[in-house]
């Protein structure tokens, strides 16, 4: 039977994603964690984990035959993303290709094959029982989506629980995150920035039919934006982390909360149970 | 000769718009007719890849040289492949600044913009 996959995200980053996906696959011991914030993955610094394989992730972009081309520019007007362009000679903008072929079959003199090119890099690891799989990519690079089709597709046939940790924000990588997720767990701080940011990644959930509760992170007294959006809409809460200076430490020291002496590590257990029982 | 513009009106009088990628418009202006056209830029609100696009569009009209305040890389390299010629804009009117470029006023624009792609993630 497959394993229920949880996405924790947040509209903005430094809202404790990371913290709260982290703990929540080490709550669970026997589990997989997969970093899709690809363009600052940080998981790996708190798992430390023992690295087993490697893999390169590439992606196709074309490579025209100057001798064959005709100047006809039909790959120019079909490129929806203008990765492609001609001047004098055509110009190819690999960042920009979405790698999605489509230049190659409709060029009328077949000069344009694709090749090959390395965007990225996935390591597959463990700590203490948690499977690790991280994703980063190369400097320079536009978009962590392929990283991400990767690693998602590297847990496809997973039996245990995962957790996925998301890119902030709504944009293409988070939704490439999410797609394959039984649960999505939503992180916002107490501000009114972050109930804007939490309205934001509430409607991406709703849009992909994704159950979904709230975990309100840096409470403290005064009145928190973020729980009375959840309040107005209907949305659970399914923790509130304390503005702790004593957690702020660990988590500066790269210290997973529920795997050391951390007083109030029974709140992310009592998450894990909670998502557990909402995954179902 | 064809001269582009990126403008933020249909107008003559038209401020030069800041932007090349995402103007509104473009002033096309043939040396050889003395006549004036405006067309709407295809790349205004792409999601992605509008230097390319409007560069592209630019070159496909026939012009040689472009009077604006910046570009960017990627609008760049097609503009360099296209063999088109690009002028820094003074303060003023898109009439005035055509002006400014038949009395050799303008000076080339050597600084490329690295572009604002992907900032927001």
């Amino acid at each position: 039977m497959a394993g229920k996959k949880i996405a924790v995200l947040s509209g903005k980053g430094g809202t404790g994603k990371t913290l709260v996906a982290v703990n929540l696959a080490a709550a669970a011991k026997n589990s997989c964690y997969v970093d899709c914030d690809v363009e600052a993955p940080d998981g790996k610094l708190f798992f430390r984990p023992e690295i087993a394989e490697t893999k390169e992730v590439c992606v196709l972009v074309p490579r025209i035959d100057l001798s064959e081309c005709t100047a006809c520019k039909v790959c120019v007007e079909f490129c929806r993303f203008h990765a492609l362009a001609f001047g004098k000679k055509p110009v190819v903008f690999d960042e920009v290709c979405h790698s999605c072929g489509g230049c190659a079959l409709v060029c009328p003199q077949k000069a344009i094959k694709e090749t090959a090119r390395i965007v990225g890099m996935i390591e597959k690891g463990v700590s203490e029982g948690v499977q690790t799989f991280c994703g980063s990519m190369n400097m320079g690079e536009a978009t962590g989506v392929s990283v991400i089709r990767q690693l998602m597709d590297s847990v496809k046939n997973e039996t245990r629980l995962t957790v996925i940790d998301c890119p902030p924000g709504s944009a293409c990588s988070v939704m490439e995150s999410i797609r394959e997720a039984d649960y999505c767990v939503l992180v916002a701080e107490p501000t009114v920035f972050g109930a804007h940011n939490l309205a934001m990644v509430y409607e991406l959930a709703l849009l992909f039919k994704k159950p979904c509760g709230v975990v309100l992170n840096k409470c403290g007294d005064g009145n928190n934006p973020s729980r009375e959006f959840c309040l107005q809409n209907g949305i659970g809460i399914l923790a509130e982390i304390p503005f702790d200076s004593a957690l702020g430490k660990l988590n500066s020291e790269g210290k997973i909360a529920v795997r050391v002496d951390y007083p109030k590590k029974e709140l992310f257990f009592a998450l894990l149970a909670r998502v557990r029982e909402a995954a179902e | 000769m064809k001269i582009a513009i990126p403008v933020n009106e249909s107008d003559m009088k038209s401020e030069v718009c800041p932007s090349f990628g995402r103007a509104p418009y473009f002033l096309l202006y043939d040396t050889s007719t003395k006549e004036s056209i405006f067309i709407e830029n295809p790349a205004a609100n792409s999601p992605g890849g509008a230097g390319i696009q409007a560069a592209q569009t630019l070159i496909d009209q026939g012009v040689k040289v472009i009077i604006a305040p910046r570009y960017g890389e990627n609008a760049a390299k097609v503009l360099i492949d296209g063999e088109v010629k690009v002028y820094k804009n003074l303060p003023g009117s898109a009439e005035s600044n055509l002006a400014a470029y038949q009395d050799n006023r303008l000076e080339y624009l050597a600084d490329i913009h690295p572009g604002f792609h992907h900032h927001g993630r």
